[in-house]
């Protein structure tokens, strides 16, 4: 019984693991700007695909790998640049339906280039199974759980050491007074749409060889990354990845105990109870509005 | 008062000439007209997608080759996008506004279940090619199915399981439509052949893993084999990778739903040893020159390649065989007269399509049988027919 509880969680983590990485890409777009972008899912697709058609091509992974993060970097500022920026001003709604679209567009784009097949990258050091005892745990997930840590981890020292993350959260505060104070507020909304793009490519790097990947991909992605960063309290790290961890937990163990079938609806009453009584999340800040 | 009438007096007058309009006078120059409801796009869109493109290229070769009884071959088709409401509303276009002689297609079987009504209803042969047992079981006059029902899939792979000596399977099946119909069919068919069914699990086909749902059989005491019932898309690699890493052991079984390259390049060495029941015309090379199957086989995949430049998918062998049915249905009636042809297909005996030898009847609109699924076996990563 412990072996399989112990085998549950390492399932749950795992693809918790992959939740968290996509709602951080939401925390990261929404700290700069409050606005929830809705492409995420698109970005981690574009990064998994891209990486899965170099390889193909013959590409050494690690190179491949660092392409197709560029690449959806390139992405994310082309997003901001093209679909955000010329929307300056627009209600935040608009804005959210903006990402929408943008998500609908690179679908399509990656349907042509690549077609509606799946893709799949081979696991980063191997298949065959680590056995603790008779619990199985893919090396894969291991790459996934210490990539995310790092991730938080830089992320963390981004926004709290470094200037360029501090005018990001300045410019989600206030963007007047950022501007004041010679923040180029511009820049630091494509340099989040960016940085996004990149951390979905990493995130979807690293569970392609767990989950493989399609042009639709993105979609389920998308909206569980935004369940776990709702749950966790959107626009907070800790909370992406507390939200994220326990999304994939909840499922894993609902899975295995109660029954396979509920396992999407747990999470998601879940997400609705949490926003019904908790409406910030478990780690979210405090709204208030200064009169 | 008079403003109304001089409104609605240009439309009666339409009404009026539209009736007036020729229809037996020249049929013989009009086109055939075939209609076509497949989901191109959207979740099941890699599978639309070939039926489609099959479709295109065998209307065309008709077409270049002076047409059928004479007459040119006019294809409409509609992507439902995978969405079975939007397969009803093309349905009753094809129907009521395209006037279509016969309706192919519903690539999956909510779709296909959807468009049956409105052939039904308005007389219109209708030949599907989705999965589903409902489609032609109670049969239906003007409902006709090609592809073979998920019941044979689960009698071919139960036979072989006690044809090697099993009696205790554990299933795992996928919650869709599809899955879900499969699960009932082994269900019965086990009970019937008197092996046992001892645990089952289901699994989302959007679910990135199902390690919960395979440890969880794994603790099962005493399985000998085991049936991953999975749809099209990546939930088979996906499956066999979980079970590798679990180190699992037992025999599996899959549905031919997985049959794709694809399977293979994403599961890699993970899917050695996996039986699928399949049609003979996926591996027309491993065939016998003496099988009937192997020439029709042959001609599509070339045929396909000519036209698109890549090899061609198992996908597309339920909309040729329908649409070469439909061809040959028309010819032996000699005309597009609706009630003829559904006299026509309903005698289609001893027909030789990619999925397997037809035999027709009034109380068979399916016509296919367990010999038209042989057990292919992943041997060496390649699918091979097993001993």
């Amino acid at each position: 019984m412990a072996t399989d509880l112990l085998q549950f969680l390492f399932s749950g983590l795992t693809v918790g693991a992959m939740y968290a990485l996509a709602a951080l890409g939401y925390a990261l777009i929404y700290n700069a700007s409050h606005i929830v972008n809705f492409a995420q899912g698109e970005f981690i697709m574009v990064g998994a695909i891209t990486a899965a058609v170099l390889v193909e091509q013959g590409i050494a992974l690690p190179v491949a790998i660092v392409g197709a993060v560029l690449l959806t970097l390139l992405v994310g500022a082309l997003t901001e640049r093209l679909a955000i920026r010329p929307a300056q001003g627009a209600p935040l709604v608009t804005l959210l339906i903006i990402t929408m679209g943008v998500g609908l567009i690179i679908k399509g784009a990656v349907q042509l280039a690549f077609g509606k097949g799946t893709y799949s990258l081979p696991a980063f050091s191997g298949d065959t199974p680590i056995l603790l005892g008779k619990t199985a745990l893919a090396p894969q997930s291991l790459w996934v759980a210490g990539c995310t840590a790092v991730v938080v981890l830089v992320l963390a020292w981004y926004f709290t050491r470094t200037l360029g993350g501090k005018s990001m959260l300045a410019t989600s505060y206030n963007p007047l007074a950022a501007q004041l104070m010679g923040i180029d507020t511009r820049r630091v909304l494509m340099m989040s749409f960016a940085l996004a793009g990149a951390l979905g490519a990493i995130g979807g790097v690293l569970t392609a060889p767990i989950t493989f990947t399609s042009s639709e991909a993105g979609t389920v992605l998308g909206l569980k990354g935004f369940a776990a960063a709702a749950l966790g309290g959107i626009g907070s790290g800790a909370g992406a990845l507390a939200g994220g961890l326990l999304l994939g937990v909840i499922e894993a163990l609902t899975a295995g105990y109660v029954s396979s079938s509920y396992k999407d609806a747990v999470a998601f009453v879940l997400l609705l109870l949490v926003l019904i009584f908790m409406p910030r999340g478990l780690f979210g800040s405090k709204v208030t509005e200064r009169v | 008062m008079v403003q109304g009438l001089i409104r609605t007096l240009p439309m009666a007058l339409a009404l009026v000439a539209s009736a007036f309009t020729p229809i037996g006078a020249h049929a013989q120059s009009e086109p055939i007209r075939m209609g076509a409801v497949v989901s191109a796009t959207g979740p099941a869109g890699f599978v639309g997608d070939p039926q489609r493109k099959t479709l295109d290229v065998l209307v065309r070769r008709v077409n270049e080759a002076g047409g059928l009884l004479g007459r040119k071959i006019e294809l409409t088709v509609y992507d439902d996008q995978s969405d079975p409401n939007s397969a009803n509303t093309f349905a009753k276009r094809l129907i009521e506004s395209d006037k279509v002689d016969i309706v192919l297609g519903g690539t999956i079987s909510p779709a296909a279940m959807a468009m049956a009504p409105h052939a039904e209803r308005a007389g219109v042969p209708y030949i599907s090619t989705g999965a589903a047992q409902a489609l032609v079981d109670p049969v239906r006059k003007w409902v006709f199915r090609v592809t073979p029902s998920d019941r044979l899939q689960a009698q071919r792979m139960l036979q072989d399981v006690k044809d090697r000596g099993f009696t205790r399977i554990a299933m795992l099946s996928e919650n869709s439509g599809f899955g879900q119909s499969g699960r009932k069919e082994i269900l019965s068919v086990a009970e019937s052949l008197g092996v046992q069914v001892v645990g089952e699990e289901t699994f989302g086909a959007k679910d990135s893993d199902v390690v919960p749902q395979l440890t969880k059989l794994r603790g099962l005491k005493d399985v000998q084999a085991l049936v991953f019932f999975c749809g099209p898309g990546p939930a088979g690699a996906m499956t066999m990778k979980n079970y590798t890493q679990l180190s699992m052991t037992q025999p599996v079984y899959m549905p031919s739903a997985v049959l794709s390259p694809e399977f293979i390049k994403a599961g890699g060495a993970a899917t050695e040893g996996v039986r699928i029941p399949a049609q003979a015309f996926v591996v027309p090379d491993a065939l016998p020159d003496s099988d009937p199957q192997k020439k029709p086989a042959l001609d599509y995949h070339r045929v396909y390649r000519e036209e698109y430049k890549v090899p061609a998918m198992p996908f597309g062998g339920p909309t040729a065989d329908a649409f070469n049915m439909a061809v040959d249905a028309i010819k032996r009636a000699g005309s597009t007269d609706k009630a003829k042809v559904r006299d026509a297909l309903e005698s289609t005996f001893g027909y030789v399509g990619l999925l397997g030898v037809y035999k027709m009847t009034p109380a068979d609109h399916n016509g296919l049988s367990v010999d038209s699924l042989r057990m292919l076996e992943v041997r060496g990563g390649r699918y091979t027919l097993a001993k």
